[in-house]
């Protein structure tokens, strides 16, 4: 087995008495003080979380532009300066080799953040692709450190203890400034369904921010435990759960990232065939009666108890008290308002199928 | 006078005369994080040393309890359903299922207080 990596801010982890466990390669904190109170941080004051394991890509040159274009199935053509779009890098199956950030730093220059768990995969199929483009690609993941700031209250974090103007961006735009004479980068984005930033910096300045943050006690710590649960309640879809290789973004619900006007992209043909004709698959919401907990890999079955489908994320949730599941199950079971079931150990439990934002996101437009 | 043995999968069994109570220890409830949710074999069961008869669940994951002895279950503790997080509050106290023990020899097979305490440890580090 390949030896874990660790992040720029893996000692404070450790200091800070965190719980550490493998994630995408790195040796991640999964929760300080417990996944409920911190999961309550984010949705009512501010948390911090480490997300430097995260990958970045810089695809840069006279084609960048359209090479971007033919990798993704978002559309970068109308894109400001400063303006970022969530999309995904489709195979040619239409599957998903990952769902990414585009950042637009200028004309012909694009900043790519990829999942942890997929930078070498992602490298690969970007460097794979770019023949006859005339492109530069740059993988700058290790060097660039990453935290996310979020919650109600990010914006007077970064305002009042980090000195950082931020007040100006809006929902998915970015501004490239200074801090102690060192370059950042900071979004107005993030991955909880709270209002919130991320800032990208070289080590030692996300070290010294991090610690401003944790030293203010005004932020809390956040581990990867409650960044999953933040995100899965308001329905934000986790690659290697909701999405993968074989899974469409039509499947996965995500058509609205997907535009079927641009000249061409790698997967298109799949994708306008079953925009057009359904997917076999469908992404749902499933809420049980009882307390019991689907999770990750759970069968669903239908009334004759046949297996349809299954569970891709499942918790009881937290700002919803309720167990819940996103499910990939076939089309025709995807009806709101249905039941299903769900086996759970050696019991099968009823689960009615509704939409899988189960909070909503408080985003600040 | 009751005693308390321990398996190496963190349950324990508290035994008095031919009755057990089987919960988790503070050592596992601790590890586990958040309780929310414990599933129940039913009253009437019987269950198998080393064999699987229910879970307990953290926000993040679900673990598997397994039997430290053979038995059947005289019953289980209702108040778990509604307030799971007892468990989190005292484990030792908030036991999971109450047996009639068939088989009292499989007790030589666990671990007393201070044997357990050392493995706990010994799997620490």
């Amino acid at each position: 087995m390949e030896e874990l990596r660790k992040t720029c801010l893996h000692d404070k982890h450790l200091a800070l008495g965190a719980q550490m466990s493998p994630f995408g390669g790195f040796d991640m904190p999964i929760q300080y003080k417990g996944i409920v109170e911190e999961h309550n941080a984010v949705r009512n004051a501010c948390g911090v979380f480490d997300v430097s394991h995260m990958g970045e890509v810089l695809i840069s040159g006279p084609e960048a532009e359209k090479y971007v274009n033919h990798i993704f199935c978002n559309d970068v053509r109308g894109l400001q300066d400063g303006g970022i779009l969530y999309g995904m890098m489709l195979n040619h199956n239409g599957g998903v080799v990952d769902d990414l950030l585009v950042y637009k730093r200028g004309e012909n220059d694009f900043l790519l953040v990829i999942n942890a768990s997929n930078i070498a995969k992602d490298v690969a199929w970007i460097e794979g692709q770019s023949e006859g483009y005339d492109v530069e690609i740059r993988n700058i993941s290790d060097p660039v450190g990453e935290i996310a700031v979020q919650g109600p209250e990010a914006e007077a974090a970064l305002e009042n203890i980090l000195d950082i103007r931020c007040k100006h961006l809006t929902f998915y735009t970015f501004t490239e400034t200074e801090y102690e004479g060192k370059p950042i980068l900071v979004s107005r984005t993030g991955y909880t369904g709270e209002d919130g930033f991320e800032i990208y910096a070289d080590q030692e300045t996300v070290r010294t921010l991090w610690d401003k943050l944790i030293d203010s006690g005004k932020v809390m710590p956040c581990g990867l435990g409650c960044r999953d649960t933040l995100r899965f309640e308001v329905g934000l879809p986790l690659y290697g759960d909701e999405l993968a290789d074989d899974i469409t973004p039509v499947e996965a619900c995500l058509s609205m990232f997907v535009k079927l006007d641009k000249p061409e992209f790698i997967g298109r043909e799949v994708i306008e065939r079953q925009k057009a004709e359904g997917a076999p698959r469908k992404l749902i919401g499933l809420e049980l009666l009882d307390r019991a907990i689907p999770r990750h890999g759970y069968e669903v079955l239908n009334d004759k108890d046949e297996v349809i489908g299954y569970v891709t994320t499942g918790y009881r949730g937290i700002s919803v008290d309720k167990s819940i599941a996103a499910a990939l199950v076939e089309t025709p079971y995807a009806v709101k308002d249905s039941e299903l079931k769900v086996r759970i150990r050696r019991k099968t439990f009823p689960a009615k199928v509704v939409a899988k934002k189960f909070y909503k996101k408080s985003y600040k437009k | 006078m009751s005693k308390t043995y321990y398996s190496k999968s963190h349950e324990y069994v508290t035994v008095d005369g031919t009755t057990g109570f089987i919960g988790i220890s503070d050592y596992a409830q601790n590890a586990l994080g958040n309780v929310v949710y414990v599933d129940m074999p039913e009253q009437g069961d019987d269950i198998e040393a080393g064999e699987e008869f229910g879970a307990v669940e953290s926000v993040k994951a679900a673990s598997d309890l397994f039997a430290p002895v053979s038995g059947a279950v005289l019953d289980i503790n209702e108040q778990l359903i509604d307030n799971p997080r007892l468990i989190n509050e005292d484990a030792m106290a908030n036991w999971i299922i109450k047996i009639e023990i068939t088989d009292p020899s499989q007790l030589d097979d666990l671990m007393d207080e201070e044997e357990y305490k050392a493995f706990c440890e010994s799997e620490h580090k």
